[in-house]
């Protein structure tokens, strides 16, 4: 049962066609991973996605409900929810005001809410009231990911959450992610880091050249001996 | 926050301080010719007119720069902040003639007597009591201001957007909202010193604006852009060098020590004392 599905995708930024006819698909409880080289168009796929830009072509289904063309805080309230690669927290907000921020188009009380999320890092809840942008990388990562998650999205995009992390806080971000994914979140969820993404996800898409290049299952293509040679060193 | 929000450096700020001033002028004739007592408070140098005439003119102000936004900026929203800042350019100008139009170039008086600095008795210091009530409000208004800033979800909505508009969009902010409450505040305040400033100067002239950019601009850079609290402070010591400045210098150099800290600061430390951008 697909919960997300982008069909035919051709989109890029003023004159320049980044997507060519891209296609992915998120069933509910998933976790589906994107990967490829750089410039592969990954994060503009996630990025026409969450209606930040208009695809030239193609269409995006979320719940069976086309969602193609709207504006992105029109499309957070269908939810799906996401956390860019960068700059992807308030830094001169306290912790607990970037979790009030991701729950303000809530109309009902966050406050259980913000628990569950506490409860996911708990390493927040000690640090609610300092600024987040006097964080270290990881712990700004999880505010990001909590703050996105304060409207309970049905989908969670996420661009390269290990993205320049310690090799320790990789493992504990994938670790989250799995966490989140159990408890009821699809998870579409662009990658640098390829064998961490491959393990995780359920299923994954190989993009190149703002092309679908392969998709399968992530056990598979992690055995898959032309992506080993591209992008897991041989 | 205008700049940090919108994306521009508002060269029309000190203008609409001057729009402030000079409404309020309008606002006290009618208030008089409406019959409000005019018996001063105490020591004061105004009654109740004045701060009738203060918090209208603020709402007025306020009004006024929303809708500024809505026939202007609005439109011009999607080109780049070098576009925007020569447009409020365009509305300094056009509200500097609008105000001398209607009211002329000369220097309009608020009152006329002139008030004598009394002794603070524990201080030792001289202050006119006018002056006491400058700070008095000064220091109320930047409270309210924190306030506003730190507890309620538009200011919070606010300060997130001032940091990062695109993820502050991206969480569901209306960032439409968000920018129709920075113009309004921005500009009521504007008003208030505007009309602080001619309080305390007993005069206003359509160029009172215009003249304190530089000053405005010092400030800014030297508190650092996107950090209103350190606009506060960054206000606070070029006010203080400025007037102290004239202990050792001609005052025809006032506006030239702004001019120097501004360069100073741009110079060793361009973020200023707290700033992000």
């Amino acid at each position: 049962m697909a919960i997300l599905e982008a069909k035919k995708i051709r989109a890029g930024y003023g004159e320049t066609e980044i997507l060519h006819g891209v296609f992915v698909k998120v069933d509910e409880g998933e976790i589906i991973s994107i990967i490829g080289p750089n410039g592969a168009g990954k994060s503009t796929l996630l990025k026409t996605i969450l209606g930040l830009l208009k695809p030239l072509e193609g269409k995006i289904i979320l719940d069976a409900e086309d969602i193609t063309g709207l504006d992105p805080h029109r499309i957070v309230r269908k939810g799906i929810c996401y956390v860019p690669q960068t700059e992807n927290v308030f830094p001169s907000l306290t912790v607990e005001e970037n979790l009030e921020m991701g729950a303000f188009i809530r109309t009902d009380d966050y406050k259980s809410r913000m628990k569950e999320v506490y409860g996911i890092f708990p390493h927040l809840k000690e640090r609610r009231r300092d600024r987040a942008g006097k964080l270290s990388g990881g712990q700004r990562q999880m505010v990001a990911i909590g703050r996105a998650l304060m409207l309970e999205p049905k989908v969670l995009l996420l661009d390269e959450p290990s993205a320049s992390l310690a090799p320790r806080l990789v493992q504990l971000i994938f670790e989250k992610i799995h966490e989140i994914n159990r408890s009821g979140v699809a998870i579409l969820m662009v990658e640098q880091n390829t064998r961490e993404a491959l393990k995780v996800a359920h299923r994954a898409y190989v993009l190149t050249m703002g092309r679908n290049r392969f998709h399968d299952t992530g056990e598979a293509l992690l055995k898959n001996k032309e992506v080993g040679k591209l992008y897991l060193g041989g | 926050m205008t700049y940090g929000i919108l994306n521009f450096a508002n060269f029309a700020h000190g203008d609409v301080m001057a729009l402030g001033a000079f409404l309020a002028l309008a606002l006290l004739a009618l208030l008089r010719g409406l019959g409000v007592p005019q018996t001063a408070f105490g020591p004061l140098s105004f009654g109740l007119p004045m701060i009738l005439a203060l918090l209208m003119a603020m709402a007025f102000t306020g009004g006024a720069a929303i809708f500024i936004d809505r026939i202007l900026y609005r439109q011009l929203r999607k080109t780049g902040r070098i576009i925007l800042l020569i447009a409020s350019v365009g509305v300094a100008f056009g509200l500097r003639n609008i105000i001398q139009f209607i009211w002329g170039p000369l220097p309009q008086y608020y009152h006329q007597e002139i008030q004598l600095a009394r002794k603070i008795p524990l201080l030792g210091v001289k202050i006119k009591p006018d002056e006491v009530f400058i700070i008095g409000l000064a220091a109320f208004l930047v409270a309210m201001l924190h306030l506003f800033l730190q507890k309620t979800k538009t200011g919070k909505a606010m300060r997130a957007a001032s940091d990062n508009v695109e993820l502050a969009r991206v969480s569901g902010i209306n960032i439409d909202r968000v920018i129709l409450w920075t113009w309004a505040i921005g500009a009521a305040l504007a008003a208030a010193a505007g009309i602080l400033a001619g309080i305390e100067n007993k005069f206003i002239t359509p160029d009172l604006g215009w003249q304190m950019l530089l000053p405005i601009f010092a400030a800014v850079i030297l508190g650092g852009i996107g950090s209103p609290y350190g606009a506060l402070v960054g206000g606070m010591v070029i006010g203080l060098s400025e007037e102290v400045s004239t202990a050792f210098i001609s005052t025809a150099y006032k506006p030239g020590v702004a001019f120097v800290i501004m360069v100073a600061v741009l110079l060793i430390k361009p973020r200023g004392l707290f700033g992000a951008k």
